[in-house]
């Protein structure tokens, strides 16, 4: 497998996002995953294949090896554990916002406020980087539906237009980070088959600067 | 703790047992790799497995704090830890209790604990084998290491390594004449290691960081490939200053060192690899196998620590896990097969059988009323008495 490359892209809207980029460099997936039930697509080159994965599991294909790239979410980096990728480019692309969320016009009650969040690691350091402690409550969903019911005080969750937070009384009260899609590399992958991956990396840098202006 | 009866047996998380027949090859690698280093020069030392905490961490950083298992010493009361890497303790051993004048090399082989799985390995308990060499500086020491480093994948039968070099002095040089404070040094320490251009453009304009910085550092992250890379590095980093370029030219010479002893061998540099990078001096590799993520032995030169033992002394050397080796060899050569004794008190049977083991073949000998025969007892011969003689026959 030492000539093939691997790209790790997760459904949806980063999938979406993603096709236009590799499509200036010649790369189109010959299957639509919208439609098509495989995993693996090929595409019009023979040596360049793409998998279908969950978003979050993007870095840990990544990390190990099985895939060589992957194109996942600043978010999802965040709160991946490991710290062996590169993430060489930022596309631009799947963007939005990380914020801490709360009721309108809330009374914070006394103590550790409790906040809701898929993202316990970046929530934590957050908190902690400002020095303040707060209680996690890991969700997995609608996260918007905590502080009504009184599972939590705040959130946090990513926000595009704000209008599902305005649709349960929320609103942002805290950006925590600016979000988008990064290229991520397999460490050994980037030594070891440095001449097909280099050019793909450089390709696509020229193609989001393109696409920026 | 409520556990079902097949769950008592389980081992901890990254804690492995070897079995037949994987643990008589990796019994077999280690003899190979001690005879190799043997005949390079370099002596065996074993260190204990644990030392007080303080002599552990010696000279090493937080990271590795974090990997050692501690316990208390019921004798003194003090903290002792056990061994995460055996690196320091050999360091130790040189600076501080052989103190020889002349250059020291010594190897070493044994377990070493980790509190968290490394990486995407999993393992907890890897066997380390390494071989250090103390007591010069310059290029010739770095380059023999590095050549018995790839020796010692080759004996282990792993084709096809390619090998990442660096040096932790170029980074070290730009970081100086930046003028960052600490604080955001390890906040642009933590992008190089992510290789996160774009996220490098954006922390340094938002710290009114002069562009011609940002470029070095943009400059490093990029310069990796094959050799090509040194001389575009020498043009884009030329007003750097001399220190720079002397990390270029140790990088190259040796280089050109190692492609001479071991042909074949595929050289990647890269610029802004800093694996080790609080404890490292000068240069870093690390070798890469095909179908693993991560590297598989890593090495470079650690001159500092030794000034914490007491006695500064240059020093450079690698290290590996002999499991992941074991795991990665591309041929597995089939063991020995046994010879097969009856159940006899037989003065010639016994002076056969002895005469057999010390020519090196394994005889099993038969017990009265046991289960089995020669096969099941992995043997392909046995031994029968013929016309008055042991006869060794195929079965």
């Amino acid at each position: 497998m030492s000539d093939v490359i691997t790209i790790a892209v997760s459904k949806g809207r980063i999938f979406k996002e993603t096709m236009p980029l590799l499509s200036t460099l010649g790369i189109r997936p010959v299957d639509d995953p919208e439609t098509s039930r495989k995993l693996v697509l090929q595409t019009n080159h023979a040596n360049i294949r793409i998998i279908i994965i969950r978003a979050t599991d993007v870095p840990t294909y990544v990390e190990y090896g099985a895939a060589d790239m992957g194109i996942a979410g600043k978010d999802v980096l965040m709160e991946y554990a490991g710290d062996s990728l590169y993430e060489p480019l930022d596309l631009g692309i799947a963007k939005c916002k990380m914020v801490l969320a709360g009721p309108v016009d809330s009374i914070i009650r006394e103590g550790r406020p409790r906040v809701a969040t898929k993202y316990v690691n970046t929530t934590r350091n957050y908190f902690a980087d400002q020095g303040r402690q707060v209680e996690l409550i890991k969700l997995y969903g609608s996260m918007e539906l905590a502080p009504l019911l009184g599972l939590a005080d705040w959130i946090v969750d990513l926000v595009d237009t704000g209008n599902t937070l305005k649709a349960n009384g929320l609103e942002p009260l805290e950006t925590i980070m600016d979000i988008s899609s990064r290229l991520i590399v397999n460490k050994a992958a980037m030594k070891m088959k440095h001449g097909l991956l280099k050019p793909v990396i450089e390709q696509l840098a020229e193609a989001v600067t393109k696409q920026c202006r | 703790m409520d556990m079902t009866d097949h769950q008592h047996w389980l081992l901890p998380e990254g804690i492995e047992e070897i079995l037949p027949p994987r643990a008589a090859r990796l019994e077999q690698l280690c003899r190979e790799l001690i005879d190799l280093y043997t005949s390079w020069g370099y002596e065996l030392v074993i260190p204990p497995l644990i030392e007080y905490l303080e002599t552990l961490l010696t000279g090493t950083g937080e990271d590795l704090d974090l990997q050692v298992f501690k316990l208390t010493d019921q004798l003194s009361g003090r903290l002792m830890g056990i061994r995460a890497d055996t690196t320091p303790q050999v360091a130790r051993i040189d600076a501080h209790i052989l103190k020889r004048n002349v250059p020291t090399r010594l190897c070493y082989l044994g377990s070493v604990l980790h509190t968290r799985p490394d990486g995407t390995g999993g393992s907890r308990s890897p066997l380390q084998v390494g071989a250090e060499l103390y007591g010069h500086t310059g290029v010739a020491s770095d380059a023999e290491v590095l050549s018995l480093m790839l020796e010692t994948l080759k004996v282990s039968g792993i084709e096809k390594a390619h090998i990442d070099m660096g040096h932790v002095g170029i980074y070290r040089a730009l970081m100086h004449s930046s003028g960052l404070d600490t604080d955001r040094e390890s906040r642009v320490f933590d992008i190089l290691q992510r290789k996160a251009v774009s996220e490098l453009k954006q922390m340094f304009s938002k710290w009114d960081v002069p562009a011609g910085i940002c470029r070095l550092f943009a400059d490093i992250m990029d310069l990796n490939g094959d050799i090509a890379v040194l001389s575009e590095a020498r043009q884009r980093l030329k007003n750097t200053g001399p220190e720079v370029m002397n990390c270029l030219d140790e990088l190259e010479r040796i280089a050109d060192a190692v492609s001479k002893q071991t042909s074949g061998t595929a050289l990647h540099f890269d610029l802004a690899e800093l694996r080790g990078y609080h404890y490292h001096t000068g240069v870093i590799f690390t070798a890469f196998v095909p179908g693993r993520g991560q590297g598989i032995a890593y090495g470079g030169r650690y001159d500092d620590i030794g000034k914490s033992f007491g006695r500064a002394r240059p020093a450079t050397g690698f290290s590996t896990d002999i499991k992941c080796l074991l795991a990665h060899q591309t041929d597995t050569a089939s063991l020995p097969m046994g010879i097969f004794a009856p159940c006899s008190g037989d003065p010639g049977l016994l002076k056969c059988i002895k005469e057999l083991r010390q020519n090196g073949e394994i005889v099993i000998c038969e017990l009265p009323g046991q289960t089995g025969g020669p096969a099941e007892m992995n043997c392909d011969r046995k031994l029968m008495l013929q016309d008055g003689n042991w006869k060794m026959v195929k079965v």
